[in-house]
């Protein structure tokens, strides 16, 4: 029988296997991962620690999901090198796993810079669910109650909103002059500002922290500027990085992360990657980068899925996106949010809270960014992604009524079709 | 399976799809009760969109290769194994909203009493949902 073997068991692995069961194969599934856990959503760490929600729901599958899908599955075993002469992947524990087809979905890591005193008690990340039982535990033992975030990109905002609900003294640090900013735009960017302010959290920008300081846990921190700032904790949510350390001496060819066609395959026959780990193509740039976005990772591990089953299934792309609520204001941006250079039309509109701007490159839509009123958000989402030509109804797109019935009527009636697949 | 079909050059606009889409989703089902004794009112689960002379009323279209399933992080987005229809596990949902990022149709809302999402059932094992049955135009075909 063919062995298949999966390293990592976040969402592209997920999705790979639901695809490989769901056309009814029986083949072979081993799989690697570095976590103690069953698989669990990675993302619904901030509602837990925030205390909105149980541990049980974290695991979104089921606690029984390797078990309904016949997974062989080893736990707290990641792979440490993969050889592929001989079909060989070596897991921490010293074992030697075989296949005849591998998929690498080994996700993200943390980045930690190389800053003195990282290695204290008190110092966190933010990624993983023991992340969070480790952070919860440290402030009820501790009493902490001064927590630095480092970094105002989408990870550091969830932990500084989880963290609001401990009642703590929080300070958020980051290195751009705002923060998210590499996903919203200014105006967006200031309206969270204000909403975190008004919560009394701290935000400094356009600064970064030097050193940790304490004797045994962290006590104090030194800021770029100078500034000594006293904590009982710090949390890293810089951002995270393709896991392709055990990969590097391999042969799979890797950038910043493993360089995939559009059928999720590696320069290496019969090794696939999706997820976290791979460089997808950004449909709105045209360059393959990581886009470390759920929807990405599950769409990938789809179609590497499929194809490894020998079908012949394409992943044309995608772009970055995401969904952020800060303090009860929702957010979403998709593809550039904030462009450079003559060549873009920027239409925005703003009352209150409520903030909509749209961005057309040759009269296609490459961005947008929602706040407050995220209302109708995924009908600009299928614009980016179909390409469409906005000219004749470009005066509407921000419209309070603005819906598919502005949409020229052959391109409404195919996309209805599409979808159920006629 | 079976599907809400949209004839757009038969609706008159009148939106009785809405009310009666309120209606069944509300907890007595009956129509008066739920506008005048149920409080906060379920939201309608399809739109109405209406520019000029033409109008429709668009609900979930239970995609084949529906995006919310693939961005939803909580299981909540899920398809029924027996109709494949597109349904959503209102005790799963956190409310994060990247469903209503990447539906096309834009027929996702936020339910801000509840903090999660709503969305359009096929009126949940009905025979008919609710809002083809009460079409009073045959705008609306369910086969």
């Amino acid at each position: 029988m063919e062995r298949f073997l999966i390293i990592g068991s976040g969402p592209a692995a997920i999705s790979a296997i639901e695809t490989i069961r769901g056309k009814g194969s029986k083949v072979e599934i081993t799989l690697l991962s570095e976590e103690p856990y069953i698989p669990y959503s990675r993302p619904l760490i901030s509602y837990l620690l925030a205390g909105k929600i149980e541990e049980e729901r974290l695991f979104y599958k089921g606690r029984d999901f390797y078990e309904r899908y016949g997974v062989k599955a080893f736990l707290e075993e990641p792979a440490v090198e993969v050889n592929i002469r001989e079909g060989i992947v070596y897991s921490t524990k010293g074992r030697k796993f075989t296949y005849d087809k591998l998929l690498i979905a080994a996700g993200g890591k943390p980045i930690i810079p190389a800053v003195e005193g990282k290695e204290l008690k008190g110092v966190f990340t933010f990624t993983t669910l023991n992340d969070a039982k480790n952070i919860a535990k440290y402030l009820e033992v501790e009493k902490a109650e001064r927590v630095l975030i480092v970094g105002g990109g989408l990870i550091g905002l969830k932990a500084t909103e989880a963290l609001l609900e401990w009642n703590l003294n929080i300070t958020l640090v980051e290195l751009a002059d705002r923060i998210l900013s590499l996903t919203l735009d200014k105006k967006a960017s200031n309206i969270l500002q204000w909403r975190l302010e008004k919560e009394s959290v701290k935000v400094i920008t356009s600064n970064t922290v030097q050193e940790i300081r304490g004797q045994k846990k962290v006590e104090e921190v030194s800021l770029r500027s100078g500034e000594i700032l006293p904590c009982d904790m710090l949390i890293f949510a810089i951002g995270v990085a393709p896991s392709v350390s055990f990969l590097r001496e391999s042969g799979v060819e890797i950038n910043r992360g493993i360089i995939v066609n559009e059928k999720m395959e590696t320069n290496i026959p019969n090794i696939y990657a999706a997820g976290d780990v791979v460089e997808i193509k950004n449909i709105i740039s045209g360059k393959n980068q990581p886009i470390a976005i759920w929807p990405n990772a599950t769409e990938g591990g789809k179609v590497a899925g499929a194809n490894m089953l020998g079908e012949d299934k394409f992943y044309p792309g995608t772009f970055p996106m995401n969904s952020v609520e800060v303090c009860g204001i929702p957010t979403i941006s998709m593809g550039l949010t904030e462009p450079e250079g003559n060549d873009y039309e920027v239409f925005s509109k703003e009352e209150g809270i409520n903030y909509r701007k749209v961005i057309l490159r040759d009269n296609r839509v490459v961005g947008a960014v929602f706040v407050g009123n995220i209302e109708r958000a995924g009908i600009f989402c299928g614009l980016i992604k179909d390409h469409l030509d906005v000219s004749p109804f470009k005066s509407r797109l921000l419209d309070d009524d603005f819906g598919l019935i502005y949409l020229p009527r052959e391109y409404r009636k195919r996309k209805i079709e599409e979808a159920i697949g006629l | 399976m079976k599907r809400i079909y949209i004839h757009e050059e038969y609706c008159i606009g009148c939106r009785l799809c809405e009310i009666h889409c309120i209606a069944q989703h509300s907890r007595s089902k009956k129509l008066i009760k739920a506008f005048k004794e149920e409080f906060p009112r379920p939201l309608p689960r399809l739109v109405v969109e209406e520019s000029g002379y033409i109008s429709f009323a668009l609900q979930c279209r239970h995609c084949e290769d529906a995006p919310c399933l693939s961005a939803c992080l909580t299981g909540a987005m899920y398809r029924d194994e027996k109709t494949k229809a597109v349904l959503h596990d209102k005790d799963k949902c956190v409310g994060c909203w990247m469903c209503i990022m990447v539906c096309p149709f834009g027929v996702i809302k936020r339910d801000e009493n509840n903090k999660i999402v709503s969305k359009c059932d096929l009126c949940n094992g009905e025979e008919v949902p609710a809002c083809v049955a009460n079409c009073p135009n045959e705008a609306l075909e369910y086969r």
